[in-house]
């Protein structure tokens, strides 16, 4: 579904990314861990299409497709969802408008029909009802006056709604309590499906004790270092992400 | 500065049915030919020049605007059922408008009252002279013959908001028309006003309107201004105020018509607990001008202002702000804020903004700010990312921008109505 190959980013004249590949398969949940400055958050960006970051080599492939020729609303359109680690407030946009505007865009820019006012209700409130997130969060204007938690919760909220087939998720568990993640991962693991993939960006271990991916990446100074199976997230739990610094110096020594 | 405006416009004033009347008028007019229009060397006026607006020759006043008719479309989006007083290139029009019967509110035209009952209206031509910057003052006072003539009566709470619409109407040739309104709340009356200006068809007319009111006791007047007037016309404004004792104004107002609009609202906040709590909106493109001075005087003790402004220039246009905030010795206890934010969506429109604060008294809250920026480019990429084409999404932010200075606009209809006019869709704004 998605191919990375060799991809490199420059941010304020700084190489960020320095030669990333990744390969995900529909259905499949990757993990990309790291420590901090490493690349990380970059990498969700750039694939979302943020303007500021300039690609200097490699591709990006989605279903085939060059992402990276694409705005960023029509990779959203093409299925791309990017969760964001600190999400946007928007005072004076309606929560509910923006939302069917952005599924009613999507589906225009795809050729399908718009859904009418009491489909796409329908359709809001079986998924609110997923993240237990309150009614009253749609009157307000969009993240305004959210709590941490609420503003991760409608992140995911928005996902479940718009149905993306690659959702990158940029430390969506930053931030959360424990009952607060467990619903996003509830969230999360509702909608793993055979045709839809994961990428889920986090510091942390923790998040990936509710959400069990496929496969764990680690992420030090632009590259892939390190992938394994899900055991690879506890081993840098113990050891610490110099532990990783440690052998990548023993591999290239 | 040559004024072939003033040269037209002032040749023939108006004839006087009261000496008072006249006596102003021709003091009004020996000034004007005196003093002529200001120019950008006077402070007021620094930013915006009225140089192409002097050397046009209008017609003064609308000969035929009794009768001239009006498309149904011009009194589009105004409130059918409710009570309105409408006026045609600053004409009076009863059988346009549709007056109320309560008791304790009366309804009047400028020039009904000065034929009738002109002592009704004489404290009112009398005032201050503002001198060279207010040219277009005492342009009013030398030629405005007709306007409205509002007065609640003591106690009097009118709940139906009521609409004074003004339309300009294409003539024989483009005209200026000059118009008053005086506005009286006795002590402890309530009064909703929604002012509507609107255009029946294209014009390039100049309109200059004076309004003067004043608030009593205990009384709260709440007035909403939508300026929609045709994109080749020029409009004038300049709104007086007083508030006595514990009175209450509240204004909003959405400025988006018209080419060049210079907007005044000076408010004197006399008697103690005085309020006034003013939103506004000036939305502009193409090269549309739009000057707004506010010129709030805090004269006695724990009186109040709150004022929040915000402008959008898009394309080639220009918006200038000045608020100015001044609270008098003895205005102890005064809160006076002000804030001005402005949105530039291109690089080739300007706002100019300009908050002016002086405080002589004691134990005062004032705070004031301004900011001219950019739409926010992480909201931008938020709304993208959902989906949302990038010009929908600019279009979107914009109108939010705007509609935040809206949100306690009561009643919720007419909230709806301000919302409606930044073009946003049903829903959108929250």
């Amino acid at each position: 579904m998605l191919k990375i190959d060799n991809l490199q980013v420059r941010v304020a004249g700084k190489d960020i990314i320095k030669g990333l590949d990744l390969e995900i398969r529909a259905g499949e949940v990757h993990a990309i861990m790291g420590p901090n400055g490493a690349g990380k958050s970059t990498l969700g960006h750039v694939l979302a299409g943020r303007e500021g970051y300039e690609v200097t080599g490699g591709s990006v492939t989605f279903e085939g497709i060059d992402l990276l020729a694409l705005e960023p609303e029509a990779r959203a359109a093409a299925g791309v969802f990017l969760a964001f680690q600190y999400p946007v407030e928007i005072p004076g946009v309606n929560n509910t408008y923006f939302l069917r505007a952005a599924l009613n865009a999507q589906r225009k820019q795809r050729g399908e029909a718009e859904l009418d006012s009491m489909q796409f209700l329908k359709r809001v409130r079986e998924k609110l009802a997923v993240l237990h997130l309150k009614d009253e969060l749609l009157h307000r204007a969009v993240n305004e006056g959210f709590s941490g938690g609420e503003k991760k919760r409608n992140e995911i909220f928005q996902m479940a709604l718009l149905e993306p087939k690659l959702a990158i998720l940029d430390e969506t568990d930053s931030g959360l309590d424990i009952d607060a993640l467990k619903m996003v991962a509830h969230g999360v693991n509702a909608m793993r499906d055979p045709g839809r993939a994961f990428l889920l960006i986090t510091h942390y271990q923790r998040l990936l004790d509710y959400i069990v991916p496929d496969v764990v990446h680690v992420l030090a100074d632009g590259r892939i270092v390190e992938s394994g199976d899900k055991s690879l997230a506890l081993k840098l739990e113990e050891h610490g992400y110099a532990w990783v610094a440690e052998r990548k110096l023993a591999g290239a020594g | 500065m040559e004024a072939p405006l003033l040269d037209a416009l002032t040749a023939d004033p108006p004839a006087a049915a009261v000496p008072w009347l006249g006596q102003a008028r021709a003091a009004a007019l020996a000034a004007l030919r005196r003093d002529g229009l200001p120019d950008t060397r006077v402070e007021a006026w620094k930013y915006t020049s009225l140089r192409a607006l002097a050397q046009r020759r209008l017609l003064r006043d609308d000969a035929g605007a009794a009768t001239r008719p009006v498309g149904a479309q011009a009194l589009d989006g105004i409130d059918a059922q409710a009570p309105r007083m409408v006026f045609v290139n600053g004409r009076f029009r009863a059988d346009l408008s549709r007056l109320p019967d309560l008791a304790g509110l009366t309804l009047r035209s400028l020039a009904d009252t000065l034929v009738h009952d002109p002592e009704a209206v004489r404290a009112a031509f009398a005032q201050r002279d503002g001198g060279v910057a207010e040219a277009f003052a005492r342009l009013n006072t030398a030629a405005a013959a007709d306007g409205a003539v509002l007065h609640v009566a003591a106690g009097v709470q009118v709940s139906a908001p009521l609409q004074i619409v003004w339309i300009g109407a294409p003539a024989e040739a483009d005209l200026a028309w000059h118009a008053r309104m005086l506005i009286e709340l006795e002590a402890g009356a309530a009064l909703t006003l929604v002012e509507h200006h609107v255009a029946d068809a294209a014009h390039a007319h100049l309109g200059n309107l004076l309004v003067r009111c004043v608030v009593g006791a205990g009384a709260t007047l709440a007035w909403a201004t939508l300026q929609d007037a045709a994109p080749g016309s020029s409009l004038i404004r300049r709104s007086e105020a007083t508030l006595a004792e514990a009175a209450q104004l509240r204004l909003h107002t959405l400025e988006t018509g018209a080419q060049f609009v210079r907007h005044d609202l000076a408010v004197d906040l006399a008697g103690d607990g005085a309020r006034l709590v003013s939103r506004g909106v000036f939305a502009l493109r193409g090269r549309q001008h739009a000057d707004t001075h506010l010129d709030v005087r805090h004269l006695a003790r724990d009186t109040a202002c709150d004022l929040v402004w915000r402008g959008v220039a898009d394309e080639r246009s220009r918006g200038v702000f000045h608020g100015a905030i001044t609270i008098a010795p003895g205005a102890d206890g005064s809160d006076a804020q002000l804030s001005n934010k402005n949105l530039l969506l291109s690089p080739n429109a300007e706002i100019d903004t300009q908050p002016v604060l002086e405080i002589h008294a004691d134990e005062v809250k004032a705070a004031h700010g301004a900011t001219v920026g950019q739409l926010d480019e992480r909201a931008l990429f938020y709304l993208r990312s959902r989906g949302i084409p990038a010009e929908d999404a600019r279009t979107l932010l914009t109108q939010a921008f705007c509609a935040a200075v809206f949100a306690d606009v009561e009643p919720v209809a007419l909230r709806e109505r301000l919302l409606a006019r930044l073009g946003g869709p049903d829903g959108a704004l929250a």
